[in-house]
């Protein structure tokens, strides 16, 4: 759709920008102020310029070593639950019944963990978990597993990998199943035609079209995965020792538990730069595939979508200029 | 739609896997504290309800639910009310500084909130509003205020232009037509948004415990109090659990024939 160039849209924009800048702009210039100074305390504060940062990028010193290895554990959870959750959760949504009140039902199942606190998903695993209270840990106990999150590091991350997994499958899993639901069934019938096997039905017609959803689902599990806090933080309180410290844990810990709060500041500043980065670079992926998609849509329609024209390097929205 | 082979295997393990540990919190809270300790019980053998009786008789703890509760649906309000005209905008109009104001926005969804806890606590502190479901409301608007206007986008983006244009040619005032015309034909993108403002701002913690103490601590910040000298209270803090599944079990009834849409924000 044309957009008309209206600068008086301004105003209806107004309200949302106010509010957000307000929690936004206004506590991130007090991260900015405290970044740059030293206090020993009574409030009174003494420049200290980029002396934080220094340290926080220098591994040698007591900052720098746990907010790198914290950055380095947080990455690497990252990577292991998207790699786990992408794939489970397009196996789930195709796995869905196709109609009748089971769809309901699974639905309805499927979205629960999502709506749970994130301190009470902590205290279901950690109970569940429990080798004398809880069920999965008194079973794999029984079976001749030693299994104990609280002292074992690799019990500890397995167990907060699959609290994860537990908890955020299920919004892939619902995200692709919105993509698949897109499909229009002649598609399918055409396939059928072809004779094309099952494998080259999910690569050529059900995972193109599952591409946008796809893009949000990994935007939303790296970033909220990278900032993961409360759920760990329950289970194992970021140990044994710190194996399962992750970024977040590291600041809180720092700010409100130490109140050094130059040194929390400084790695705010940092920790939010990565994000924004990343937030960045998906955005942009993003808004380019959407493009592609409209310019698709309106150049051949209902033709097989092939994700070839994704190779086409389009411009960012140019189309949308060209259209109007 | 086309389905693997093994499907309902895969699903009904998937959902038993979903729905153990759930279980196992229903079934801890209805156990007395002698038994969760003593034996391994897959069942409560003597139910009781006595921690929910608890619960529901000492103000100190419900007066929890009704706190979260109340900065939620305040939160919901605001978001949604602020993000309808701009979610218009950014759907009809082109504007001086649009995309870059678009992606600023997206980028406070993604703010990690650890960032801004001790932030807020000084704001907040400065302005009076501490411990107050406002703060706690008006906290949840940097990520939910972003992501309602992003939902409410696309779902504006679906109305065709047509509409504005014959409703401004029948002279509608803008308004008139926001609220008359506009409003109920996203009906449903609305109910969607205001789940997801719903659903964010009722499982966050961290900033909601850091902006209030006494007066307007939420429920998942008094659930840290059964641990007490004498040792866990699991049974309690199990029925507490279990309370606070339950709003959102509802709010997905409510919303299941839009959840699928609604997860893809409007936009598949």
């Amino acid at each position: 759709m044309d957009k008309t160039i209206n600068q008086k849209a301004w105003f209806l924009v107004l309200p949302v920008f106010l509010v957000v800048a307000f929690s936004a702009v206004l506590p991130l210039m007090t991260v900015v102020n405290y970044s740059m100074q030293d206090t020993f305390g009574n409030n009174q504060f003494f420049w200290n310029g980029v002396g934080w940062f220094k340290e926080l990028l220098d591994p040698s010193t007591d900052l720098g070593g746990r907010f790198l290895a914290s950055l380095g554990r947080n990455l690497f959870f990252s990577m292991v639950i998207l790699a786990i959750e992408v794939p489970l959760g397009i196996v789930v949504a195709l796995s869905m019944p196709r109609q009748g009140w089971t769809v309901a039902a699974c639905l309805v199942i499927l979205a629960l963990p999502l709506l749970i606190p994130w301190n009470v998903v902590g205290t279901i695993w950690q109970i569940f978990g429990r080798p004398d209270i809880g069920l999965l840990g008194y079973v794999l106990n029984h079976i001749g597993l030693d299994y104990n999150y609280v002292s074992n590091d690799i019990d500890a991350w397995v167990t907060v990998i699959v609290m994860d997994i537990w908890h955020w499958t299920s919004l892939v899993a619902l995200l692709c199943y919105a993509g698949l639901k897109s499909i229009p069934e002649a598609y399918y019938q055409a396939a059928q035609i072809d004779g094309a096997s099952r494998w080259a039905v999910f690569k050529a017609i059900q995972l193109p079209k599952m591409n946008r959803v796809l893009l949000i689902a990994v935007l939303l599990r790296f970033m909220d995965s990278f900032m993961i806090y409360t759920e760990p933080f329950v289970v194992t309180g970021g140990g044994p020792g710190n194996s399962t410290t992750f970024v977040s844990i590291e600041l809180v810990k720092i700010a409100l538990g130490q109140f050094d709060l130059g040194k929390a500041a400084a790695l705010s500043l940092v920790y939010n730069l990565i994000i924004l980065i990343v937030c960045w670079i998906f955005y942009t992926v993003m808004t380019n595939a959407g493009v592609e998609r409209k310019v698709q849509a309106e150049s051949e329609p209902a033709v097989e979508p092939k994700p070839s024209a994704a190779l086409k390097p389009v411009p960012a929205l140019k189309p949308k200029e060209g259209v109007a | 739609m086309h389905s693997i082979p093994g499907r309902r295997l895969i699903m009904g393990l998937f959902l038993v896997f979903l729905l153990l540990p759930i279980y196992w919190l229903v079934n801890m809270s209805f156990k007395t504290n002698a038994e969760i300790v003593s034996t391994m019980t897959l069942w409560p053998h003597s139910p009781t309800l006595q921690h929910y009786k608890r619960i529901f008789t000492d103000e100190s703890w419900y007066s929890g639910y009704i706190n979260s509760l109340e900065y939620v649906v305040l939160n919901t309000i605001i978001s949604i009310s602020v993000a309808l005209p701009a979610a218009y905008a950014f759907s009809r109009y082109r504007f001086l500084g649009d995309k870059h104001l678009f992606f600023w926005l997206l980028s406070n969804r993604m703010a990690p909130a650890a960032v801004y806890a001790l932030p807020f606590f000084n704001l907040y502190s400065a302005i009076g509003l501490f411990d107050t479901p406002w703060a706690v409301a008006l906290a949840h608007c940097i990520f939910n205020v972003p992501l309602a206007v992003w939902i409410l986008e696309g779902f504006v983006s679906g109305v065709p232009r047509e509409i504005d244009e014959t409703a401004f040619l029948d002279g509608y005032s803008f308004p008139r037509f926001f609220i008359r015309i506009l409003v109920p034909l996203i009906a449903s993108g609305i109910g969607v948004a205001a789940f997801f403002c719903f659903m964010f701002s009722w499982v966050e913690l961290l900033l909601a415990r850091t902006l209030t103490s006494v007066q307007a601590k939420p429920i998942a910040a008094i659930m840290t109090r059964t641990v007490s000298a004498a040792g866990m209270d699991w049974g309690l803090l199990a029925a507490a659990g279990v309370l606070t599944i339950i709003p959102g079990a509802l709010v997905i009834w409510f919303v299941r024939n839009y959840i699928a849409s609604g997860f893809a924000l409007g936009r598949v």
